[in-house]
């Protein structure tokens, strides 16, 4: 383990870090501010989970308060909303995206709407940590990207970090939210390095960010899909365009004034996300900025996804996932209006 | 019954106390209630029989959407919660209006949920830590699950050192402080055993030996659906495959709910994990007021159970003890008044404003729930000019 780690840390207050190690730190400082803060979930303890986000937590906060669960994602979350009702404050970890489906329901039929049908008189402090994308290589059910289906349901908040700080950081503040959060990290983020600033809190928990500023066209896109946005602004670059960047940051509810200036002020957006296009997050997007900046649109918002069809084996992820090309592609089709 | 063992049973349908074999060791939990204690089962029972049909009536004169009715299932219900301790939680599928009543819901509150007025109804903390009402079969046991859970969590947090290192049976000071340990009942049907969140709750419960009861009614339908459908060996035998001890009750038999549950929550709350009770109970009247019993099911067996009646049969045994007429002629006229309470104050109720589709979907501030709340209000008032 790195020095700087979070609590206690006194040296190094910014560091570099890869996302995964500053999710560790993350939690481990939430669970040392709140004594009521437990993880949940399948292989988290000693072995520190499958991405090792909560290496060295069992052994430093206990069996009590990292759970080594039965394996049943339906049970996890339910029992999750149990331990929430008598005041704990659980943090679940579903190992990969492609098996959250077997608690879907209790997190769409029961913790996403227990606090209205309790009339507020119930809160659900809950955390449900989603390793979730494509980029690793990796066999069927383990590179899926299944945030719609949770931006759909009322009653959850859904974040999603880019960079090591952003997790640092939001992993806390979605501890802290009274109301269930879900929070999908970017897998293929989790080993490269990036600043984190143990001192200076990043934005609130549900603002975009401007990533990159620039004047021609706008690009929008959450978790592993802002680093190729970046790419693809540097790219740009060098043939004349000015993008800017946003990083998502929340899904649920989206910060639209950020993605409302920067239309203003460029009039294209090109939307990205690795999950399939239909009915998606970027298809919401477009609708939203549509209704609310159409006077400022030069071209009609694009969309940039995965297709409408299965993940694909991994040798045919790279065709799937939406890349630096097809982003630039994107960029010259609404450039041309 | 279709079981090889007979199950418990302490009151024969004809109203005789007689405890044979295993039945036995469950007398003297009997013995130590008072008649008090003992008139205030039947005043449950026959309460939420009134409760039950005066709502019924309401539902077919179109005052409600639907309901649920719990005829037949008051001893189970009344027995295990009335064996409950105040500091006990309980949760509910949809058809415990008995254990709801015990435990100080307001019979009104019940309705305004299926009147269409909310989708909760009571503040568990304010109603004797009785649950809202879950209508997804089976999910409620995983949040019993993890509140016992909570429970061990947070004994385990307060155990002292030393305490931790005393003897778990030694002293009475030992019992002692275990009754005032808390413990969980969830209540779910025979259907719902069939669920993959019974299961995993089961497996949960059993893996870190919650403090908490599974009380399954057995009321042989789930809808139209045979038991025999859901299992195939009786349903207590399912509890113990999963390590927990589980046993078969006479569910029409007041007593033996309440001997059963309160050996079952002494020993959960003990530290001696879950337990499983299966009370053999008939749901005496349609599944909701939406279906025909008469389509699935044959009159035999209807009357079969009609002759098993809890209440009857534990009137003839309070009867046998002294209890009278101007004892039964009290708890029935206190029966009308409640229905008669309970018609008034359903007619009154108001329909919820609209606001209240957004107020509380999250706990803190969201903007969507602003925005669209405010555009509801600005919508419709703009229809007030032109009426
Ligand atoms: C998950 C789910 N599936 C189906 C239903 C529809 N449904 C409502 S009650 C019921 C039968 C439940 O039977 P049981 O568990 O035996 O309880 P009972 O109604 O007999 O008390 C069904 C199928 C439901 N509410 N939830
Ligand atoms: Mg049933």
């Amino acid at each position: 383990m790195s020095g700087a780690t979070g609590a206690g840390a006194t040296a190094a207050r910014v560091t570099e870090l890869p996302m995964a190690k500053a999710l560790n730190a993350g939690l481990r400082a939430a669970m040392a501010a709140d004594d009521r803060v437990l993880l949940m979930g399948e292989d988290i303890g000693p072995l520190g989970g499958v991405f090792r986000i909560t290496e060295g937590l069992q052994a430093e906060f206990g069996a009590r308060r990292v759970l080594d669960t039965p394996l049943a994602e339906s049970g996890i979350v339910g029992t999750a909303i149990g331990l929430a009702m008598r005041g704990f404050r659980p943090v679940c970890e579903i190992q990969f995206d492609g098996f959250i489906f077997p608690g879907f329901d209790q997190i769409t039929s029961q913790l996403a709407k227990l606090t209205a049908r309790h009339e507020g008189t119930l809160t659900l402090p809950i955390v449900i940590r989603v390793p979730y994308g494509g980029h690793i290589g990796a066999v069927e059910h383990h590179q899926e990207s299944p945030e719609a289906y949770f931006a759909h349901t009322p009653g959850l908040r859904l974040v999603s970090p880019s960079t090591p700080n952003d997790a640092y950081w939001m992993i806390q503040e979605a501890i802290r939210s009274n109301d269930p959060v879900m929070f999908f990290e970017p897998k293929s983020r989790y080993w490269p390095k990036g600043t984190v600033d143990f001192d200076a809190p990043a934005a609130p928990l549900h603002a975009s960010r401007v990533a990159r500023a620039g004047t021609d066209v706008t690009l929008l896109g959450h978790g592993a899909m802002v680093s190729v946005l970046l790419q693809a602004a540097d790219v740009a670059e060098s043939e004349g365009t000015s993008a800017e960047v946003i990083d998502l940051r929340s899904l649920s509810p989206i910060d639209y004034q950020p993605i409302l200036d920067s239309v203003h002020k460029t009039g294209r957006l090109v939307v990205a996300s690795e999950a399939p296009g239909f009915v998606s997050i970027p298809s919401e997007i477009a609708a939203t900025v549509t209704e609310k900046a159409f006077y400022s649109l030069e071209a009609p918002v694009l969309r940039v996804t995965g297709f409408d069809a299965p993940f694909p084996p991994a040798r045919l992820e790279s065709t799937y996932l939406p890349d630096v090309d097809r982003v630039l592609d994107a960029v010259d089709r609404a450039l041309v209006y | 019954m279709s079981d090889d063992v007979p199950a418990l049973q302490l009151l024969a349908p004809d109203g005789t106390f007689r405890a044979r074999g295993a039945s036995e060791e469950f007398v003297p939990y009997i013995e130590a209630l008072d008649d008090e204690m003992l008139r205030a089962f039947y005043r449950d029972m026959s309460l939420t029989r009134a409760f039950d049909i005066e709502a019924t009536n309401l539902q077919r004169q179109g005052e409600m959407a639907l309901w649920v009715p719990s005829h037949g299932q008051e001893a189970a219900q009344v027995g295990s919660a009335r064996a409950a301790r105040p500091q006990d939680h309980l949760f509910p599928s949809y058809r415990e209006h008995a254990a709801a009543m015990v435990r100080g819901v307001d019979p009104v509150d019940i309705i305004r949920m299926l009147r269409g007025l909310t989708h909760g109804g009571w503040n568990p903390a304010a109603h004797g830590n009785f649950h809202i009402y879950t209508l997804v079969i089976g999910s409620h046991a995983l949040h019993a699950t993890g509140y016992a859970m909570g429970i061990l969590f947070d004994n385990e947090l307060r155990a002292t050192p030393a305490r931790k290192s005393t003897g778990t049976k030694s002293s009475t000071k030992a019992v002692n402080a275990s009754d005032d340990n808390e413990a969980v009942i969830a209540y779910f049907g025979d259907g719902a055993t069939s669920q993959g969140d019974v299961a995993e709750a089961f497996v949960f419960a059993a893996s870190y030996r919650t403090p908490q009861v599974f009380f399954v009614q057995n009321n042989h339908w789930a809808i139209s659906v045979p038991v025999s459908v859901q299992s195939r060996t009786p349903l207590y035998l399912r509890g113990t495959g999963y390590g927990i001890p589980s046993v078969q009750i006479d569910g029409n038999d007041v007593l033996v709910s309440y001997a059963v549950s309160t050996k079952a929550l002494t020993a959960a709350r003990s530290g001696e994990g879950p337990q499983l009770i299966e009370a053999l109970t008939y749901r005496m009247g349609a599944h909701t007021t939406s279906d025909d019993p008469t389509k699935y099911r044959s009159h035999e067996e209807h009357e079969s159970w009609a002759k098993r009646d809890p209440i009857t049969r534990y009137e003839k045994w309070l009867r046998s003890r002294g209890a009278d007429d101007a004892f039964f002629a009290e708890i029935a006229a206190e029966a009308g008044d409640l229905a008669a309470d309970i018609r008034r104050r359903t007619l009154a109720l108001q329909d919820p404003v609209s606001d209240t589709i957004f107020d509380h979907v999250y706990s803190e501030p969201h903007p969507v729930m602003s925005e669209q709340k405010q555009w509801l209000t600005e919508y419709s008032e703009s229809f007030g000019d032109a009426s």
